[in-house]
């Protein structure tokens, strides 16, 4: 059944669609440093679904402990030396050998009828992070909402599409928060469920460091 | 009749025949296989204490990290015992002869399995979906007390029927589908709100030209499977009964039906003498729910009631073939 359900805090597997292809798209119009986010449509028994689906991030650097503290790091050596002799290129280079990738997808869950969020980080040698070590470089807040919350957990499950473990933030915490958040006077009171996606992605977005330009909240 | 049929589903076992994987027997004779039950409601990773005492002998140095497979096939060991037979043996094999592993765990298809403590976070979670499914909320079981979880899993550890009834009734999360009062759950459109049935649905398709499905290929990849986590719904205003096939057919509506016009409740409810219909994709070959092949007229909801597995969900293994295009 089509139609807002904000007061539930829930979202129908056809507005997940039209909101997963309108935050796609935004965000592609206007986020040029990040790579695009791509709709995979689910393939089941060689029918491909017409609205079934996942929403896929790929290879993006995250902004974590890490990758700060490195920049930091590089920052201060280059001060101590001379500033003049500083090569651009080598400080590039540095950074992304260090840099960690992280894969994100964004599936629906029937279940719970609101978005999941699953995720894989990668060395540079392309060796899968474990889920300690993600935690490890995960932003500080991050860790904390994860340890406090009773809305918000990291967990190892199967990928709802692909058959291999990832991790995930359980989803069943999320329609509690997102009715608040919809709720709340800063959306107004007639949100439209298009931008449901980015409204979701504001909250999670913070528990995994991922940037989320603000241009997406304008409505246009 | 009920009672009966939840009986039968605990007492349910695969005759299992297990052996240790050859990379990792070190000793001269090889041992034998062990002969195991596996409950049907239960669990491989569970089967671990005794396949441990039976093989320790032989194992090589290192810790254990234990999986299973089947010609090949590494099993996923989050789905019940009873499930993986009805699915992967389209000709039932007794016994069931599949190979442990205790080391080296394909961490690339596999989710990892720490014992009993993984298999038992798995199974509280199917439960809390399964409230949440009927219910709109898990309160109820996030609320359960320690003891009572303690309880609960110790009984579906030892086939204890009772002992978990007592517990799991207290829930309050059955039967399915009674014309009951809408649960407290939440304060908004409670009257219009569907019925909803805990269902996992596991589609193998297989060829046309199979004219006998206990011929069909051994699956070698999951990928070869499609797993459906998804709720039947139904609103009570629809009316009628629902045949196990319509349940079938809502939950997979491309497979079935070329044309998409279908409520996003996801039900179809039509006459259910109706012949079937000719532009179908697919035809179903065979369905199994706990080792049974159920009449395709049975009602959907008296089939949940009886069959389902003790976290409420009703899982489903379908066999379907491609229609051929007639053009």
């Amino acid at each position: 059944m089509r139609g807002v359900c904000t007061r539930s805090g829930s979202l129908s597997a056809a507005d997940f669609y039209a909101s997963a292809i309108y935050f796609s798209q935004r965000w592609n119009e206007t986020n040029s440093d990040f790579p695009n986010w791509v709709w995979i449509p689910c393939s089941r028994l060689g029918a491909i679904s017409e609205d079934e689906g996942y929403l896929v991030l790929e290879k993006v650097k995250l902004q974590t402990e890490r990758n700060d503290s490195n920049l930091e790091e590089l920052n201060n050596c280059d001060s101590s030396a001379n500033d003049e002799l500083t090569d651009e290129a080598t400080l590039v280079d540095v950074h992304s050998h260090y840099a960690h990738l992280y894969d994100l997808h964004i599936a629906y869950s029937f279940t719970y009828k609101v978005p999941v969020l699953y995720f894989r980080g990668y060395k540079s040698d392309g060796c899968h992070l474990s889920l300690d070590e993600i935690k490890e470089e995960l932003p500080s807040h991050s860790v904390e909402i994860l340890q406090k919350s009773k809305w918000t957990f990291m967990t190892q499950e199967e990928h709802p599409y692909l058959n291999t473990p990832w991790y995930t933030l359980h989803p069943c915490g999320t329609g509690d928060w997102m009715k608040l958040l919809l709720s709340s006077t800063s959306y107004g009171e007639n949100i439209s469920l298009i931008q449901y996606l980015p409204a979701w992605l504001s909250v999670i977005g913070q528990t995994v460091g991922l940037r989320v330009p603000l241009e997406l909240y304008s409505r246009s | 009749m009920e009672e009966e049929a939840t009986k039968y589903i605990w007492e349910g076992a695969i005759p299992l025949q297990i052996k240790l994987h050859e990379s990792e027997i070190t000793s001269f004779p090889p041992p034998p296989p062990l002969m195991i039950l596996g409950l049907r409601i239960g669990y491989l990773p569970l089967l671990v204490p005794p396949l441990k005492a039976h093989f320790s002998s032989t194992l090589p140095p290192g810790t254990d990290n234990v999986w299973f497979d089947y010609k090949g096939l590494p099993l996923k060991w989050y789905i019940p015992t009873g499930v993986l037979f009805d699915l992967l043996c389209a000709e039932p094999e007794r016994p069931w002869n599949l190979t442990v592993h205790f080391r080296g765990s394909p961490g690339d298809v596999l989710t990892p399995c720490e014992g009993e403590e993984s298999v038992k976070w798995s199974y509280i979670n199917s439960l809390k979906e399964a409230a949440y499914v009927i219910n709109g909320n898990c309160k109820n079981v996030m609320n359960m007390s320690q003891a009572d979880q303690y309880d609960l899993w110790q009984s579906l550890l030892k086939g204890n029927m009772e002992g978990y009834l007592k517990i799991s009734s207290r829930l309050k999360l059955g039967p399915f589908g009674e014309d009951s009062l809408p649960s407290e759950a939440s304060e908004t459109v409670a009257s219009s709100r569907p019925s909803r049935i805990p269902v996992r649905l596991y589609v193998r398709s297989v060829g046309e030209e199979i004219v006998d499905i206990e011929d069909a290929p051994i699956i070698d990849s999951w990928d070869k499977i499609s797993y459906i986590n998804r709720p039947f719904e139904i609103y009570k205003e629809e009316g009628g009964y629902v045949s196990l096939k319509q349940a079938l057919k809502s939950l997979l509506p491309e497979t079935f039906n070329t044309n998409s016009s279908q409520e996003e409740s996801g039900t179809n409810v039509k006459d259910p003498n109706a012949p079937d219909f000719e532009d179908d994709n697919a035809k179903l070959r065979l369905v199994r729910v706990q080792g049974i092949e159920p009449d395709m007229d049975i009602p959907f909801f008296w089939l949940a009631n009886c069959l389902r597995n003790p976290e409420f969900y009703l899982h489903i293994c379908v066999f379907i073939s491609k229609q051929p295009k007639l053009r």
